[in-house]
C-alpha cells in the first residue's frame, strides 16, 4: 500500500455525486516551470510589471483566433448539466472542479474586460477583475483538468472545457507561469526527439535488447528496425513504449504483428515520440513544431504509411490535427501538404492507428492466434478519453470503441465491459491525462481516478475481471501508479497489444 | 398621441433594432472567428447531412442535455417548447388576415404559457435546491429567470384572468409594423408585459441568451469528423506554414 498524505477515497458500488466542499483542492499545485524550459519555449519565467495587460491582450488574441473559446465564453447558461460529470469533481468535491466553475474562472475575467454588462455591472453577472489571486486560481484549477472532454458530451451547447483549459494554460505561459512537468517535456521532445529524453544510441540499444528477448522467448527473430530508409511503414509510438512497464509489452506486440504480416517497417529516432504535449499547453505553434518532427521523419525515410502506437492524446493529435498541422493525410491543395501527400500510399488512411492496422489483418485472416494463452486473464477495456471523444478508428463513427474490443475478443476468451455510463463516449478519464501525470499532482491523480476505479471494482467483484486493457501510454502509467492506492495489483494493467503479443502465432 | 404611446412606440422600435442588430453582429463575429482545428466531440457525423441531423436533434430535442440530466432536460424542454408555441401564437398580433396555421395553434399557444412557467419554475427551484447549481448561480441567472417568469405570468394573466383590450393592442402592434402609429392601450398589466419583453430583447445580445445563436457555431457540434481526408486550415495558421515548405 502506498503512503499518502491525503485521504484516499473509499470505493463504492457506483460513483456517488458528492456535496460540494469549497476550497478542498486549492492547495494542490503543480510545480511552476523554471527559467530553462520557459526560455526555450519563448515564454517569460516570472510575472513582469505588465503581466495583467499581457494576459488580457493574450485573451483577446485567443478570442479572435479560436471560435470555440469565443462561443463558449458567451453560450453557457449555468444550467448545471456538467456539474456532476468531471472525474476530478467526483473525486475531490471541490466545486471549482465542476466544468462550469472551471470555465467561469476565465469567464468572469472575460465578462469584466470584454462584455458590456461586465464593464458596467460586474457584480450582477459574476464578472471579476484579473488579479494575482485569480491568476493563482487559474494555475491551480487549469492543472486539475485533464482536457478529457467528458463535459463536452453532456453540455447542451457542446462547450468543451478542454478548450478553456488550453486557453488558460496558454495565457499562463504567456505571462510567465508555466507548468514544470509539461514544459520540460516539450523541451526534451524538441531537443532530443522524445518525451523521456532518450537519445538515439540508447534507443538502438534498447531495441536490440528487446529483439534478443523476443527471440529467446519465442524462437522467432522478430526485428525492431530503426531509421530504415525506404521502409513501407513508419511506426510512431509513445517513448514510454521503449522503456516503461507495461508499455514495452505492447511494443513487442506491434513488432510481432508487423513480423507476422511480413511488411517492412521502421521506427524513427527523430520521431521517437508520438505524444505531443503541445496539445495540453494549448499552443498551436508548439503543437505544430512537435508534430513537424513526424513530417520531417516521414519525408526523410520515404515511408508510404504512418502508423501510430497505443497513445490516447497522440492519436487525437495524429487523427484530428496532423493533416492540419503537417499535411499528413489527404485533401491538401497547397504545395506544403502535397509534398507529403503524394509520397503516402493513398490506398490507406493516413495516419492509421495500430489497432486499425491489426484489426484489418485479423479480418483478412493474416494473423493467427491461440486465444487460450490469454485464458488466465478476465479482461475489461478502458476507453481512453482522447481516443473516445477526440478521434475515430475505422470508417464508421464509434469505430474507436468497437475496433479495440474486437481485437481483444479475437485474441482472448474472457472479456467483460465495465458499466455502460463509464465507457464509450461517457468514459471516465484515468485521472492522469492532459499534463497531470506528475508526482506533484498525485493527490489530484488518485482522487480523479475514483470513478474509473469504482467501475473497475464493480467488474472485479462481479465478473472476476483481473486485467485492465488500455491503448494509452498515459493511462498505463497512471493506473500502474494509482492501482495500489485502491488495493489493486498493478500487474493487472496492460496494453491491448500485450494481449495480442501473448496469443499471436509466429512462424 | 399620449406620451405613454410615444414612450412605448419608441421602446418597441429601439428594442427591435437592438435585438436584430445585436444578434446579427454576434453572428458576424462568431462566423468571422476561425476554428483552426477539427474538434467535434466524437463519435461525430462524417457528412454534412449528418451534421445537420445532429444539430437538429440538439436544437429540437436537446439530445446532449437528455443524456446529461433528465430533470434539467424536462424543465428546459418544457420551457423552450412552451416559449416557442407562445411566440408563434403572438404572430397573430402582427398580421391581418391571420395565417391559417397561426389560427390553428392558437389554443395550444394559450396553454403553452403554463408549460413555459412550469419549466421556468423547475429550473429556478434547482438554483436553490441543488448545491452544485446554487454554487454557480449569479444574480443575473436569477434575474433572467425572474424576468421570464414575469413575462409569462403577466401574459397568462391577460389571457386567462383580466382580459386586455385585444383589438386595441392589435391595432397598436399592426401600427408598429406598417409605421402607422396607434395609441398603446393603457392597461397596466399589458404595459408591464410589453416593457419586460422590450427589456429582454435589449439584453439578449449581451447576455447568456446568446446560447441561442451560439449553439449553431459550436465547433464540437457543427464540425464533421473527416480530418484524415480533408485538410482544414485557418488563414492565420496557413500563414505560419508558408516559410516551412
Amino acid at each position: 500500500m502506498a503512503v499518502a498524505e491525503f485521504v484516499i477515497p473509499e470505493l463504492t458500488e457506483y460513483t456517488v455525486v458528492p456535496k460540494i466542499n469549497p476550497g478542498a483542492m486549492e492547495k494542490v499545485k503543480s510545480f511552476v516551470a523554471p527559467q530553462g524550459p520557459q526560455e526555450y519555449l519563448g515564454y517569460p519565467w516570472e510575472l513582469g510589471a505588465d503581466w495583467k495587460e499581457r494576459a488580457i491582450d493574450k485573451m483577446g488574441d485567443l478570442l479572435g483566433k479560436y471560435r470555440s473559446l469565443r462561443v463558449f465564453m458567451d453560450a453557457c447558461v449555468h444550467c448545471g448539466a456538467c456539474t456532476d460529470k468531471c472525474h476530478y469533481f467526483l473525486g475531490t468535491a471541490d466545486p471549482n472542479n465542476m466544468p462550469v466553475a472551471r470555465q467561469d474562472l476565465m469567464r468572469k475575467v472575460y465578462r469584466r474586460y470584454f462584455t458590456l454588462p461586465g464593464k458596467i455591472a460586474p457584480w450582477l453577472v459574476g464578472a471579476e477583475d484579473l488579479t494575482e489571486d485569480v491568476l493563482n486560481q487559474w494555475y491551480t484549477y487549469y492543472h486539475q483538468c485533464s482536457e478529457c472532454r467528458r463535459c463536452s458530451v453532456y453540455c447542451p451547447y457542446g462547450i468543451d472545457t478542454a478548450e478553456v483549459t488550453m486557453a488558460g494554460r496558454e495565457i499562463l505561459n504567456y505571462v510567465g507561469v508555466g507548468q514544470k512537468y509539461s514544459n520540460e517535456i516539450l523541451v526534451k521532445v524538441q531537443k532530443i526527439g522524445n518525451n523521456l529524453g532518450l537519445p538515439g544510441p540508447a534507443l538502438e540499444d534498447t531495441l536490440l535488447g528487446l529483439e534478443e528477448d523476443i527471440e529467446a522467448d519465442t524462437g522467432v527473430p522478430v526485428k525492431m528496425p530503426l531509421d530504415v530508409v525506404g521502409a513501407e511503414i513508419m511506426l510512431v509510438t509513445p517513448s514510454a513504449d521503449f522503456f516503461s512497464e507495461p508499455h514495452v509489452e505492447s511494443l513487442i506486440g506491434y513488432a510481432k504483428v508487423f513480423h507476422a504480416a511480413g511488411v517492412s517497417w521502421t521506427l524513427s529516432s527523430k520521431a521517437s515520440e508520438a505524444g505531443n504535449f503541445g496539445l495540453f499547453n494549448g499552443s498551436y505553434e508548439t503543437m505544430q513544431k512537435v508534430a513537424m518532427r513526424i513530417r520531417d521523419a516521414a519525408l526523410e525515410l520515404g515511408c508510404k504509411r504512418i502508423i501510430v502506437g497505443e497513445c490516447g492524446h497522440a492519436w487525437r493529435v495524429a487523427y484530428s490535427f496532423w493533416n492540419t498541422l503537417t499535411g499528413i493525410g489527404y485533401g491538401g491543395e497547397d504545395p506544403f501538404s502535397k509534398k507529403l501527400q503524394q509520397q503516402l500510399d493513398n490506398r490507406y488512411p493516413q495516419p492509421m492507428h495500430i489497432c486499425e492496422y491489426t484489426w484489418d489483418l485479423i479480418e483478412s485472416g493474416v494473423l493467427k492466434f491461440d486465444k487460450s494463452l490469454n485464458d488466465n486473464r478476465v479482461i475489461t477495456f478502458h476507453d481512453s478519453c482522447n481516443v473516445a471523444r477526440g478521434s475515430r478508428m475505422g470508417t464508421e463513427p464509434g469505430g474507436q470503441f468497437t475496433i479495440p474490443r474486437n481485437i481483444i475478443r479475437a485474441v482472448a476468451n474472457n472479456f467483460q465491459d465495465m458499466p455502460d455510463d463509464t465507457i464509450g463516449e461517457g468514459t471516465f478519464c484515468c485521472g492522469g491525462g492532459g499534463g497531470l501525470l506528475t508526482d506533484d499532482l498525485i493527490e489530484v491523480r488518485v482522487k480523479g481516478a475514483l470513478p474509473r476505479m469504482n467501475a473497475y471494482n464493480s467488474v472485479v467483484k462481479g465478473n472476476q475481471v483481473n486485467f485492465l486493457a488500455l491503448i494509452c501510454a498515459i493511462c498505463k502509467a497512471q493506473f500502474t501508479k494509482v492501482f495500489p492506492y485502491y488495493g489493486f495489483d498493478r500487474g493487472q494493467v496492460g496494453g491491448v497489444h500485450q494481449l495480442v503479443s501473448t496469443a499471436i502465432k509466429l512462424d | 398621441m399620449t406620451s405613454l404611446t410615444v414612450i412605448y412606440t419608441g421602446l418597441m422600435y429601439f428594442a427591435t433594432i437592438i435585438l436584430i442588430v445585436g444578434i446579427a453582429y454576434r453572428i458576424y463575429e462568431y462566423s468571422r472567428t476561425p476554428a483552426p482545428l477539427v474538434i467535434p466531440t466524437t463519435p461525430a457525423p462524417t457528412t454534412n447531412s449528418g451534421v445537420v441531423l445532429r444539430m437538429a436533434r440538439e436544437v429540437v430535442l436537446f439530445e446532449s442535455l437528455f443524456k446529461s440530466n433528465k430533470w434539467i432536460w424536462l424543465f428546459g424542454w418544457l420551457f423552450h417548447v412552451g416559449l416557442a408555441l407562445v411566440l408563434l401564437r403572438h404572430i397573430r398580433y402582427f398580421q391581418e388576415p391571420v395565417w391559417f396555421w397561426v389560427e390553428f395553434i392558437q389554443p395550444f399557444g394559450k396553454y403553452a404559457s403554463f408549460m413555459m412557467i412550469a419549466g421556468l419554475a423547475g429550473l429556478w427551484a434547482r438554483r436553490f435546491l441543488v448545491d452544485r447549481v446554487r454554487y454557480i448561480s449569479t444574480p443575473s441567472d436569477h434575474l433572467m429567470l425572474a424576468l421570464l417568469v414575469a413575462i409569462g405570468m403577466s401574459g397568462a394573466m391577460m389571457t386567462f384572468v383580466t382580459h386586455t383590450d385585444i383589438v386595441a393592442l392589435k391595432a397598436f402592434a399592426l401600427g408598429l409594423v406598417v409605421f402607422d402609429l396607434q395609441p398603446v392601450p393603457e392597461d397596466p398589466l399589458l404595459l408591464i408585459h410589453l416593457g419586460l419583453v422590450a427589456l429582454l430583447m435589449i439584453i439578449f445580445p449581451v447576455s447568456k441568451l446568446l446560447h441561442a445563436p451560439g449553439i449553431f457555431f459550436s465547433p464540437t457540434r457543427n464540425q464533421k469528423d473527416d480530418p484524415r481526408t480533408t485538410r482544414h486550415i485557418a488563414p492565420w495558421a496557413a500563414a505560419l506554414e508558408r516559410d516551412k515548405i
